[in-house]
């Protein structure tokens, strides 16, 4: 069993200017999952009368994204290729200080304590994150066109991508040019997408710019961070594909 | 004769639907535009349903309480979807899987219901290839199958371990651009509180914003709810922690009756429980078990070792080890359905097998997978297949290949490399085949108020089969409720918006209001987890796997005084005008504490052990599930107040083109 001290960044709602929190805890065991470990402490405070700390969360199995907690200054805590849900309290050892914060980014406004806004990702999806086909059923059979395993793997990889925003957390310049290029690269890998490639990545990129997310200077410590770790390359073919459709548009 | 109309069109099973599309009303494109529609829930079948209404012309209004749509729980399936494609020419064919469905369904589910599903099942994978869906393929580019339990050919579709997420990013994009056109109106953590009645039909909800905590009054010519099923009513379960009955409960509560409460899908591969703090149970999805064998040690003293760790499963030797469903089930062996591979689970670790502290786990063994494989590559590479190290190295990469990010999420939880030792398992919650009682067109006992995917009870019967629920999700969403609605909204082409200021809304929203204000005021000792948790542990013991009268009679009295206890002693803090995760998780349990007595009641009147819902009165002599012919109806529940005076209805079921007989899968 771990006692920890817990500093959490405490925020009461937008407006509020928020500060960092002491919070100690006792009796973490090393099974538990970090998440858990905050519900020790909730029901603590609740017991005492106290506002429990806001953090998002829902599957807590690693895949809905909705997780974001930036732990001793990394997003999603110390380990790799995992999310905060899935990291658990065997990485730390008693006695240990953990700072908890959320993401920092201008297009993630804070809601409350450790929870954003991050609803300029759904609104670059909008802006072309799709394919133009309604839903109708009446299309062609889904082996009409056969798709070389390497492309539909490589599509599969950048599809990946959990939207949780650890990319942009990330980086010193708040860029989201990881979860915009792992989009534009899983339709741009498929003979279906290709169609609208050069809309998409032109209307993307734009929202992107629109909703305040800053510019990419290849330091790559969005893939470092990237729980599905999505990989660089997406980066570089989304540049090309918008260096092709910028010459074409 | 039952006040409950199925409406199963007239005519031979294969032509019901086709006759039935082309005899219903349309709405013309034109009209379309004056007819609002309500979509609470975007997963899978919420989240199609939205696009496709939008597609068509009609102004959807879609509400989820997560803050983007793309993560409602769907997302978290992971082994993949059924189609009746017979791409592999395995013999496959609608009829087959129609019939698979309603045997796996223990002959408890509806067949035209059933039928349909399988015929638009093929419609599913076209069109999420067309959307994008990157789905796993072989070297030739064509798409690559795997088999799930309880059927014998190869139909589930899938993009590795997470078909889930990338059908629901699929739906999510079309989703997104009828958002970009302003056809779909989104509103991200909003929870829908109510259902409002004008005349007898569902015309808008009220919904409150969990950001800032306002009430808003929503109106529509119809509502959908998409909210998935009630397995949290458990605590522990393979559910996202703010999945919830509230939108069904609160239809429920509003004149929509709620069928087969108990039929409970318990999945027998997740993570075993580690201890008290435990949130929630992860799922190991079925797929595991097409190369993946089950096994307890055969010997008690071998039990005894492994659990005082002088001794590890590895040194257990092949002829110590009982492969209990291969000894048991020969003909379908490790990939029996999940009702029965959970119960056989159950009874080797009431017996005393269990391998792990608690005695509540058997293991999952990759060994031979691993050496099956490796033989093949080394054979195809032209190396040795008796160099155990060049086989076994082969061998973990195609495993890894498969599996591999399953692999990794339990080695992360339990950390324990499952490459080198069998992974450990226990059955866990992870779905409800019960829900709103709908009729042919998806339509509750409501009009207007319509029930999809999860949140229906129709298609699944006691069980429902691996790679089903997401098949269901999206025929529901895309092929059926997009022409079955249009029938109903053909009478609303003159209506008019529905005004949000008359006294049927001001009613709903007084009621939302009360609610809330008595939860927050409650002056209790006690946080909501607390209740929940109690709640749990009663609905696991009693209403779990094995059911009996005597306990189920001991659950409706003690959750009827846990509620009563909740209401006095609950302390929710903070206000109800701000961001509050305590005040949302409070409505929600108030909620579960109502249904968990309802799903109590309904096992009891149950007299007969059928799929998930098994009765220790009534089992065979090798304690398989014994269905009673007098029980082959539909349970539907009409709420009178309280849940021990719900009113009982029955569906008779009718099986015409399937012969009922004992489900066996020796």
């Amino acid at each position: 069993m771990m006692n920890l001290t817990l500093k959490i960044w405490r925020q009461k709602d937008a407006n509020d200017k928020g500060k960092i929190v002491d919070y100690p805890v006792s009796g973490i065991s090393p099974d538990m999952s970090f998440l858990e470990m905050l519900d020790v402490l909730n029901q603590e405070l609740i017991e005492k009368g106290e506002e429990p700390v806001a953090f998002d969360h829902d599957c807590r199995e690693g895949i809905c994204g909705t997780c974001s907690l930036y732990i001793n200054g990394r997003a999603h805590g110390p380990q790799t290729k995992i999310t905060a849900c899935q990291l658990h309290m065997r990485s730390f050892k008693d006695g240990d200080t953990i700072y908890i914060e959320p993401w920092r980014a201008k297009a993630f406004p804070v809601i409350k304590d450790l929870i954003v806004d991050r609803s300029s990702f759904d609104r670059i999806q909008q802006a072309g994150g799709f394919i133009s086909v309604n839903t109708s059923g009446n299309t062609q059979d889904a082996n009409a066109i056969p798709i070389e395993k390497e492309h539909a793997d490589k599509a599969f990889d950048a599809a990946t991508c959990i939207g949780c925003g650890a990319c942009v957390a990330s980086c010193k310049n708040s860029s989201a040019m990881l979860f915009v290029s792992a989009k534009v690269s899983q339709f741009a890998l498929l003979p279906q997408g290709r169609v609208e490639a050069t809309d998409r990545v032109l209307n993307m990129v734009k929202q992107m710019d629109e909703e305040g997310f800053g510019n990419c200077t290849n330091t790559g410590a969005c893939e470092v961070e990237c729980p599905k770790g999505i990989s660089l390359e997406n980066i570089a073919r989304m540049n090309r594909e918008y260096l092709a459709a910028s010459l074409k548009g | 004769m039952s006040i409950l109309d199925s409406k199963i069109p007239e005519g031979p099973l294969a032509d019901k639907w086709t006759k039935h599309k082309n005899e219903i009303n349309l709405v013309n494109p034109a009209n379309k535009r004056l007819i609002d529609v309500i979509i609470v829930g975007t997963g899978l079948a919420g989240g199609s349903a939205a696009a496709t209404l939008a597609e068509l012309g009609y102004n959807v209004k879609a509400f989820c309480f997560q803050d983007s749509p793309r993560r409602a729980h769907s997302i978290a399936a992971q082994g993949g979807i059924n189609a009746a494609k017979n791409y592999q020419g395995d013999g496959d064919s609608t009829y087959r899987l129609f019939y698979d469905t309603v045997k796996g369904g223990d002959y408890r589910s509806r067949e035209a219901n059933v039928y349909r599903l399988a015929e638009v099942s093929t419609n599913i994978i076209d069109q999420c290839v067309a959307q994008g869906v990157p789905f796993a393929r072989e070297y030739g580019g064509l798409l690559d199958n795997r088999s799930f339990g309880g059927v014998l050919v190869s139909r589930t579709f899938y993009a590795k371990g997470q078909t889930g997420q990338q059908l629901l990013l699929g739906a999510y994009a079309a989703m997104n651009r009828q958002i970009g056109r302003g056809k779909i109106k989104m509103y991200t953590r909003h929870e829908m509180l109510d259902v409002v009645i004008v005349d007898g039909k569902a015309r808008g909800i009220i919904a409150r914003n969990l950001v800032t905590g306002e009430i808003e009054r929503h109106s529509a010519h119809a509502v959908v709810l998409g909210t998935g099923g009630y397995g949290n009513a458990f605590y522990l379960s393979t559910y996202a922690m703010g999945s919830n009955v509230t939108a069904a409960w609160k239809a429920h509560k509003r004149g929509a009756f709620f069928a087969n409460p108990c039929y409970t899908q318990i999945h027998p591969t997740c993570i075993p429980v580690s201890g008290d703090h435990q949130s929630k149970l992860t799922l190991m999805s079925e797929s595991l078990r097409n190369d993946g064998r089950i096994w307890v040690p055969k010997h008690k003293k071998d039990v005894e070792a492994i659990r005082n760790g002088s001794l590890k499963p590895t040194d257990i030797a092949e002829e110590d080890r009982d492969y209990y469903l291969e000894r048991r089930y020969p003909a379908f062996g490790n990939l029996v359905p999940r009702d029965v591979a959970s119960r056989a689970a159950k009874e080797r670790c009431d017996a005393g097998y269990g391998v792990n502290k608690t005695g509540e786990a058997v293991y999952l063994d990759f060994a031979s997978a691993i050496e099956r494989y490796g033989k093949e590559q080394a054979y195809v590479k032209g190396l040795d297949v008796n160099d155990k190290k060049v086989v076994t190295e082969l061998g973990k990469k195609v495993v890894e290949n498969k599996y591999g990010n399953l692999f990794q999420m339990y080695e992360k939880i339990v950390d324990q490399n499952p490459y080198e030792t069998p992974m450990m398992i226990y059955p866990a919650v992870h779905y409800t085949m019960g829900g709103l009682w709908v009729d042919y067109n998806l339509m509750t006992t409501v009009p207007g108020l319509y029930a999809i995917g999860e949140a229906n009870f129709s298609d699944h019967g006691a069980n429902r089969l691996g790679a089903s629920a997401l098949m269901q999700g999206l025929a529901d969403g895309y092929f059926v409720l997009p022409y079955t609605i249009g029938d109903y909204l053909a009478h609303d082409i003159r209506t008019g918006t529905i005004p949000t200021d008359t006294k049927e809304f001001d009613e709903a929203e007084q009621n939302v209001r009360e609610t809330i204000s008595k939860l927050i005021n409650n002056k209790g000792s006690k946080s909501v987890d607390y209740f929940h948790k109690r709640l749990g542990k009663i609905m696991w013991n009693k209403c779990g796997m094995a059911r009996n009268e005597k306990e189920l009679k001991e659950a409706i009295k003690e959750i009827a005084e846990l509620r009563e206890e909740f209401y006095k002693d609950v302390f929710i803090p903070g206000t109800e005008n701000e961001y509050n995760e305590e005040l949302a998780k409070a409505g929600r349990v108030a909620d579960f504490l109502e249904l968990g007595e309802l799903f109590a009641k309904d096992a009891l009147e149950r007299n007969e052990s059928a799929g998930g819902h098994f009765r220790e009165e009534y089992q065979t002599e090798s304690g398989e599930a014994l269905r009673v012919k007098e029980y082959q109806y539909v349970s539907a529940w009409e709420y009178k107040g309280q849940p021990s005076e719900a009113i009982h209805h029955k569906e008779p079921l009718e099986y015409e083109n399937i012969e009922v007989k004992e489900r066996s899968y020796k």
